[in-house]
């Protein structure tokens, strides 16, 4: 008798989902979907506003990480103006970014995913979350809450506030950066960049704990997509596209980001509210790849900062050849970025020239089409628009971090469900790996709906009929 | 606002405005007296210097010994009058006007160019609209942005006809109009043309300084960028009536 399972929703992850898994006969995992439930419809809605408005209205797409559509959609808005932004704009932009992936990495590994690994995929689910980690190991979960805090206190230096702030505009930012803005955020840098740096030791220990779920947390073959430098280096705000194989060729290399409909297509499939991009050359659902933490950091030739530059070559080290390919490593990179991120942020506000007033560059549209991509913290986000004679947006495409890895964590699902999903006996802790894997990757599914409340997880068994045959639930 | 009168002329009131007396010149109004004693009272569509409008009915007030409202924006004091600008009932009918400002267009106050700097916005604060209670019209209207200098966005535009008044009054262009009924009712430039392409309109921009929220805007501006600038209103009044 074949039987679904449905984990709705998935705890622990930005936004709204459902997992199902189809078992067959003999309680063999069939088939494994990762299903977005809600639908938003910004591209339909911002058609008709002014072009400017867009960076405001496009960063309610998330509250998590709204720098990151602000990002993109005013760089997408530069282009239509057709300007070169002031170096010191570019720099401050860049610092915001940063200050935006330390909070989001911070967010995800210590609120979201410390749980799982520090107390055990299958502790008690009542306090598998932050608060059990604040009573089993209360440093960690206050340098959590800490570098959490620098990242979004240097975001409301900067923008004014620490959500959806409106400092970064066409052209550049608002206002130029203070001698005491830039020292109030140079003296938070370097406690931030302890905590860090103690992380990243405390979960080089853990690594070896975890070999089973690296082996079987999404390691199949797919390309890496993200920006890289001009030097083929770590990059958040620019640069050109890249994409590397599962081998560890570069198949693409410094494409334009205008360029990006060239390599991106979009499938949809009746069953999620997300899109499924793919590689275009190879076709769909081939072209699968990945983006985020764990691809910029396979994509890049080093990271060009001191520490995170010695963290990327352990990085590498976790596996003996090739990029690397198991998703429970985005854990891993996601700590290497923020160091990365911490010590990038400090050069940038020590450069001599972060105090210059001119900040913004003044145009008229002079494009009708602009793209703007930047890398958001789960990946590259790609605005792009279409405008009218009078600046009136008349078609607008989203593709979110969180969608191009679609393909990926469906696959992903799938080989968690078939290494630890028993059928036949089913376990709390077989149902939160499959969760867990999802969690990996991080997913920002607030760019797609609005979480409220508590979360309750419910596991419904079901029979080729729809009949409910057990029921496991929680919350 | 009256011309300057000749002081001799004029008789000298006094009335009762929340329990305390005050002298007041006969031909102003209750707005006016409100305003010099530092009484606050909302209002949208009245401005210091332009003709009144009486459109808004934010300044409604209750008189003793009268069962309807007056608005105090077009009611000259009498003496011996007794006037209640801060009422229970004032207060939820002020409430429930500008919650319907907010039905019957699209003002979106996170993402406009006037975030933080609209008379509207801070209306809804004033008088604690915290949530509105009527279902909201959701209906899709135009932006002309075809000015070289202006945008006009009728989603966040509430008739108040500040810019209709301050074009015809004040820069004697009369470029602005109000066209159509009920719900269909809105601001137009010329004859129903784009503003972009209107003959009289000489781009002095004051009807975007007057205009209390972000429908009138520079190009230009992104969200909370719009700041406006009414100060220039009084004492252009007060040099073209003395012309």
């Amino acid at each position: 008798m074949s039987r679904t399972v449905t984990i709705e929703p998935v705890t622990r992850i930005e936004g709204h989902a459902r997992i199902t898994l189809q078992l067959g006969d003999q309680g063999e995992v069939q088939d494994a979907r990762f299903h977005l439930t809600q639908f938003r419809g910004f591209e339909k809605f911002c058609e008709g506003r002014p072009y400017r408005e867009m960076p405001a209205l496009t960063a309610r797409t998330c509250g998590i990480c709204p720098v990151s559509h602000v990002l993109a959609s005013n760089k997408a808005c530069d282009y239509l103006l057709s300007v070169t932004i002031p170096p010191t704009a570019e720099k401050l932009r860049r610092i915001i970014n940063l200050a935006q992936i330390t909070q989001s990495h911070a967010l995800s590994f210590f609120h979201l995913s410390s749980p799982d690994l520090l107390l055990g995929w299958d502790s008690d689910p009542a306090t598998r979350n932050i608060f059990g980690v604040m009573r089993q190991d209360p440093a960690l979960a206050r340098d959590g809450i800490r570098l959490r805090q620098i990242g979004q206190t240097i975001i409301e230096t900067l923008g004014g506030k620490k959500i959806h702030p409106t400092w970064v505009v066409p052209g550049g930012v608002s206002e130029a950066l203070t001698p005491e803005k830039r020292e109030a955020m140079l003296k938070m840098l370097p406690e931030g960049l302890e905590i860090a740096k103690r992380t990243y030791a405390f979960f080089k220990t853990l690594v070896p704990k975890f070999k089973d779920e690296a082996t079987n947390f999404g390691t199949q073959d797919t390309m890496f997509l993200s920006l890289v430098s001009p030097e083929g280096n770590l990059e958040h705000y620019d640069g050109f596209l890249r994409i590397k194989d599962a081998q560890g060729h570069i198949v693409e290399d410094m494409v334009p980001t205008w360029e990006y409909e060239r390599l991106v297509g979009e499938a949809v499939e009746d069953f999620s509210y997300m899109k499924f991009p793919y590689y275009k050359p190879i076709g769909y659902p081939q072209g699968i790849y990945r983006v985020g933490p764990l691809a910029r950091l396979n994509n890049a030739n080093s990271c060009g900062t001191p520490y995170a530059d010695v963290a990327l070559a352990e990085f590498h080290m976790l596996q003996e050849s090739g990029p690397i390919a198991s998703s429970f490593h985005y854990h891993y990179a996601r700590l290497v970025e923020i160091i990365y991120a911490l010590e990038m942020m400090e050069r940038l506000l020590k450069d001599p020239d972060i105090l210059d007033t001119r900040v913004r560059a003044r145009a008229r549209s002079n494009r009708d089409e602009g793209i703007g991509v930047s890398e958001a913290p789960r990946g590259t986000l790609m605005h792009h628009y279409k405008i009218d004679d009078d600046g009136l947006v008349t078609w607008v495409n989203l593709i979110i971090a969180t969608g191009h890895n679609n393909l990926a964590m469906n696959a992903a699902i799938r080989q968690v469900a078939d290494a630890y999903v028993d059928g036949n006996n089913l376990q709390e802790g077989m149902l939160n790996r499959v969760e867990a894997v999802i969690r990996c990757y991080d997913p920002c599914l607030s760019c797609a709906s609005h979480a409220f409340g508590e979360m309750p997880l419910l596991i419904e068994l079901k029979d080729a009929k729809g009949r409910v045959v057990d029921r496991l639930s929680r919350g | 606002m009256p011309p300057p009168a000749n002081p001799a002329s004029v008789r000298v009131v006094t009335l009762n405005i929340d329990g305390k007396d005050y002298s007041a010149r006969a031909d102003e109004t209750i707005i006016e007296v409100c305003r010099e004693n530092k009484i606050p009272i909302p209002s949208l569509c009245y401005l210091d210097g332009l003709s009144i409008w009486s459109g808004c009915r934010l300044c409604l007030v209750e008189m003793a010994g009268q069962s309807r409202l007056f608005a105090a924006c077009s009611t000259q004091v009498a003496e011996g009058m007794t006037v209640s600008t801060n009422t229970e009932r004032l207060q939820r009918y002020r409430r429930t006007i500008v919650e319907l400002l907010f039905a019957e267009r699209s003002h979106v106050c996170s993402v406009c160019v006037s975030n933080g700097h609209c008379e509207l916005q801070f209306m809804a604060q004033k008088c604690g609209v915290d949530h509105v209670r009527v279902p909201y019209r959701q209906a899709r209207n135009q932006v002309d942005s075809s000015h070289e200098a202006f945008r006009l966005d009728h989603n966040r535009c509430i008739l108040c006809t500040r810019c209709v008044r301050v074009c015809d009054e004040i820069e004697g262009a009369h470029t602005w109009d109000v066209m159509g009924r009920g719900s269909d009712c809105h601001v137009i430039t010329d004859l129903a043309r784009p503003w972009g392409e209107s003959d009289t309109c000489t781009g002095c921009g004051k009807c975007v300084q007057v205009c209390p929220t972000g429908a009138l805007v520079k190009q230009g501006t992104s969200a909370g960028e719009m700041v406006k600038d009414k100060h220039f209103l009084p004492i252009l009044a007060r040099r073209r009536h003395a012309q």
